[in-house]
């Protein structure tokens, strides 16, 4: 499907959605609570068909975090980017390890460099980093007077 | 509520809840011969028999993706080579081709084809290395020696024209850094030569083998479905019949024009993920063999400006290198430099499979399914 | 012509004249010790460096050449190197049987030379029991090796320790086996009588089939007893980094080292004795004037070339073949050698009462 038939198509299963024009993928915006159904429909939908994770991470505005996930089908060769706000003094989201199998690593990897907290993940630890490190290294406010060097 | 019927089965961490005493946990790596790098895998065994693996990484992490924001879109390019060293080639390319997309920069057509020949050779190169340090993994050691011959001779082009052997930095965005060298086409050529030769050996020196076929088949099973939910690329997916050759499926740079096959095995094992590289290697030969003679002549960098502002939007690029789909993910704010970049690594997710792969299998059969993941640790940490 | 014999006699002669029975057994006791010793010392420095050399020519390289001429004296540097580091016990181990490990190892391996013929009438001790004692005293080395792995409190050396605790025990039934075959055969279990029994030609060509098929079984049996590749499982360096012997270093680590090549040495040297006539020179029936021609050629030469050939046949194991995982090493022993080798016994048996064999 092209990017003007997946608008359609996607506007159609969830109308909160809010377009991103001029990306080569179509990018949408979604509430954090609709994420889990959303993902889940998307997957399931023959003529979606969104069975592929293949990136999932995370952006600091320093306002608000976004989650990015970017979907492809093995089948239909589309693609999208499924965005969601998140709050940055305490960010919460529904984990999608349960769907695609690829976020239990990639959302464990958000969590220790972004602080994002996923519900219901099955393993929720640090998988980099030391167990005792404080502060989350990839936010635009962290600091590390000993190994960052200002250029 | 529905959650509880998606559980293909159970999720791959959890730990095992037997008393202790009954599992034995052994710790494999950092340091350890099989590993090629510092993986650590925390392994649960009752006997020899493996209960649960757990990853832990992060010792050769260099948070590049925190690096590459503070540095220019000239500079970080050079960083990517340090992730997957041994496709560093395809990395920069990757990299290049993201910017060029942001510039809107054509590429020349001498580059174009310049870019593909390397990135073959380097999987070339890369498949080699690995079907070496495989043969090694199981025992065979003299297999790796011969897979280091013909890399090296490999090497020596790329150390001519590039001016070095591992991290190249010799794509940039607009084109190549620097032309050709004067011998290389006529090198590359020999090379291609005497390698469909080295094939017919490496097969009968080790695929051939009752051992060898013995300890493959059958092992680390990933059926195509969990190879898609657990985002496998590369020849980890190919092996479970997955087609995901971006290279045919997004194609970048000239290769929708060139005549090659993407490789797909059903075996679903370690053997299938074998097969599919071997023969991968035949196909970078056929490659390069229709490019080598007709590199056009012309420039070999476009014009670009000293100080590269990529616009402000989001930018991703995918490209397959040995181990498989490479996204690199830009998010410009306008500047001279990224306001956030992610690199996707194949190794990362293809790592991520291993726990699911070899779960109730022996001690042997980890080395066997993890050598043919082709894991490069720099790619999974970055 | 000087023979091994002969040097032995005009020893042996010679101390006789000057003292009585017990001291002249006293210094010839004192002798074959340090004899056998040296051996140990110079068999090792040999076949390490003999390994090396066939490990680069096949993985085309050049393996050492730097320590004297084509660098036979770097296993001696290298000995050197290891005597002088330290041998360290770790802190978990249990110190008495960690130590006594290598000890016992080496120890066994040693006593399996006693009844080995090196040459004609030149052997320590011709036991009348010569192979059903080998078969019995190597058996002891799986003791050591399940000692050190236990004892070195790491759970590498744990792992390997009991894969070589399985895998040696299986593989000593089909190693017994084939070794029978011969002894029905010859009808003694002395080693001098196995070897005289091969006057008229070797057993591996006057024993029909069933000696070729008791030949093969018995090689893949010792490769697997001496814990070589493709049998390795009990160091396994992917899997375990080095298996049993993870925790030692120094010349505990060198006693391991050296055992193992020892070990490879004696079965090489018992199968060279069963199946290729020992230091019997290559007979062809009745054929005198060839037999006579073979004869000018010394005894220990013929049996240390069959010996070293059956080396290198090991050796060319190693660097061929990838290792077997745990199971299908136990399936391979116990699914086709035991069963294979328990018919070849019967088939042997049957030819030994028909008489077909002389």
């Amino acid at each position: 499907m092209t990017n003007e038939e997946l608008k359609i198509k996607l506007t159609e299963l969830n109308p909160a959605a809010t377009f991103e024009e001029g990306g080569e993928w179509l990018n949408l915006f979604i509430d954090a609570a609709d994420l889990l159904s959303f993902t889940k429909t998307i997957k399931e939908n023959s003529e979606l068909y969104f069975d592929y994770l293949f990136c999932l991470t995370c952006v600091d505005w320093k306002t608000h975090l976004t989650m990015v996930y970017h979907f492809s089908s093995t089948k239909h060769r589309h693609n999208i980017v499924v965005k969601v706000k998140l709050d940055r003094t305490n960010p919460e989201i529904e984990t999608l390890s349960f769907l695609w199998r690829t976020a239990e690593f990639h959302e464990r990897e958000v969590y220790e460099l972004f602080g994002v907290k996923f519900l219901n993940h099955p393993d929720l630890r640090r998988l980099i980093l030391t167990d005792d490190f404080e502060g989350w290294p990839l936010r635009k406010d962290f600091e590390d007077p000993i190994n960052m060097i200002k250029l | 509520m529905f959650r509880q019927t998606e559980i293909i089965n159970q999720p791959s961490t959890i730990p095992p809840s037997k008393e202790e005493g009954e599992y034995l946990t052994i710790n494999v790596g950092p340091q350890h011969p099989a590993t090629h790098g510092v993986l650590h895998l925390v392994i649960t065994l009752s006997g020899e028999t493996i209960i649960n693996i757990e990853p832990h990484l992060g010792y050769i992490h260099r948070s590049i993706e925190k690096m590459c924001e503070s540095l220019s879109y000239r500079q970080f390019i050079y960083v990517t080579s340090r992730m997957d060293y041994l496709s560093s080639h395809i990395n920069n390319h990757a990299c290049a081709l993201v910017v060029e997309k942001g510039l809107q920069v054509e590429v020349p057509q001498r580059a174009q084809y310049i870019r593909v020949i390397m990135d073959e050779l380097t999987r070339i190169a890369s498949h080699s290395l690995w079907w070496g340090a495989m043969a090694m993994d199981l025992g065979a050691f003299t297999p790796f020696f011969h897979a280091f011959r013909e890399r090296e001779a490999i090497n020596e082009i790329m150390e001519e024209t590039c001016g070095a052997r591992l991290t190249m930095n010799y794509m940039v965005p607009g084109g190549v850094m620097v032309d050709l060298h004067p011998n290389f086409q006529q090198k590359t050529k020999a090379l291609i030569q005497a390698y469909y030769n080295r094939l017919d050996e490496w097969d009968e020196l080790v695929t051939g083998n009752i051992i060898f076929q013995n300890r493959m088949k059958g092992v680390g099973m990933l059926s195509a479905e969990n190879a898609i939910s657990y985002g496998c690329t590369g020849p980890v997916a190919r092996g479970s019949g997955v087609s995901c050759d971006v290279r045919k499926i997004y194609p970048y740079e000239i290769y929708n024009q060139l005549q090659f096959d993407e490789i797909l095995e059903t075996g679903c094992d370690s053997l299938a993920r074998y097969n599919v590289r071997l023969k991968e290697i035949r196909q970078s030969l056929k490659i390069v063999e229709q490019l080598i003679d007709n590199i056009p002549e012309g420039e070999f960098q476009a014009k670009t400006k000293a100080v590269l502002k990529l616009p402000k939007g989001e930018f991703y690029q995918r490209v397959e290198t040995a181990r498989g789909e490479l996204g690199v993910y830009i998010v410009s704010e306008g500047g001279t430099t990224p306001y956030r970049i992610k690199f996707r690594s194949p190794g990362f997710s293809n790592l991520s499979a291993l726990n699911h792969m070899v779960k109730g299998s022996k001690i042997g059969d980890l080395i066997a399914a993890m050598g043919t993941l082709d894991l490069v640790i720099p790619d999974i940490d970055r | 012509m000087i023979s091994l014999e002969k040097i032995a006699t005009l020893i042996d002669g010679w101390l006789h004249q000057h003292f009585n029975d017990v001291i002249t057994l006293l210094i010839e006791c004192v002798l074959v010790g340090v004899g056998a010793i040296a051996l140990f010392a110079l068999l090792g420095l040999g076949l390490v460096w003999m390994e090396r050399k066939v490990a680069a020519l096949m993985q085309i390289r050049m393996g050492p050449n730097r320590v004297g001429p084509k660098g036979i004296f770097q296993t001696s540097a290298d000995t050197l190197k290891l005597i002088m580091k330290e041998g360290l016990t770790p802190d978990g181990a249990d110190k008495l049987l960690f130590n006594l490990a290598p000890v016992l190892v080496i120890i066994v391996a040693m006593l399996i030379l006693a009844p080995i013929a090196f040459a004609k009438n030149f052997q320590i001790w011709d036991i009348n029991i010569g192979v059903l004692y080998v078969s019995a005293v190597s058996s002891m080395s799986v003791i050591g090796i399940l000692m050190a792995g236990w004892s070195s409190g790491n759970k590498y050396a744990l792992l390997g320790a009991m894969r070589s605790g399985a895998q040696i025990v299986s593989y000593e039934l089909s190693a017994g086996i084939s070794v029978l075959t011969i002894v029905v055969l010859t009808g003694s279990l002395q080693i001098s009588e196995i070897v005289q029994s091969q006057q008229t030609g070797w057993w591996i060509f006057k024993g029909h089939i069933p000696a070729i098929i008791a030949f093969v079984i018995f090689i893949i049996a010792a490769t697997a007893e001496t814990n070589r590749a493709p049998f390795d499982l009990a160091e396994a360096e992917s899997e375990l980094t080095a298996g049993f012997h993870t925790e030692y270093s120094g010349m505990k680590f060198a006693l391991f080292f050296l055992a193992e090549y020892i070990n490879i040495f004696i079965v090489c040297a018992i199968g060279a004795t069963l199946f290729l006539g020992g230091w019997m020179p290559l007979h062809i029936g009745n054929v005198q004037a060839f037999n006579h021609a073979m004869d000018y050629i010394p005894s220990s030469i013929w049996f240390l070339g069959k010996t070293l050939f059956l080396i290198f046949v090991i050796m060319w194991f190693r660097w061929t073949f990838p290792r077997l995982r745990v199971d299908q090493l136990l399936n391979l022993e116990w699914k086709y050698l035991l069963p294979i080798s328990l018919v070849n016994l019967l088939v042997m048996t049957v030819i030994a009462i028909l008489g077909w064999h002389l």
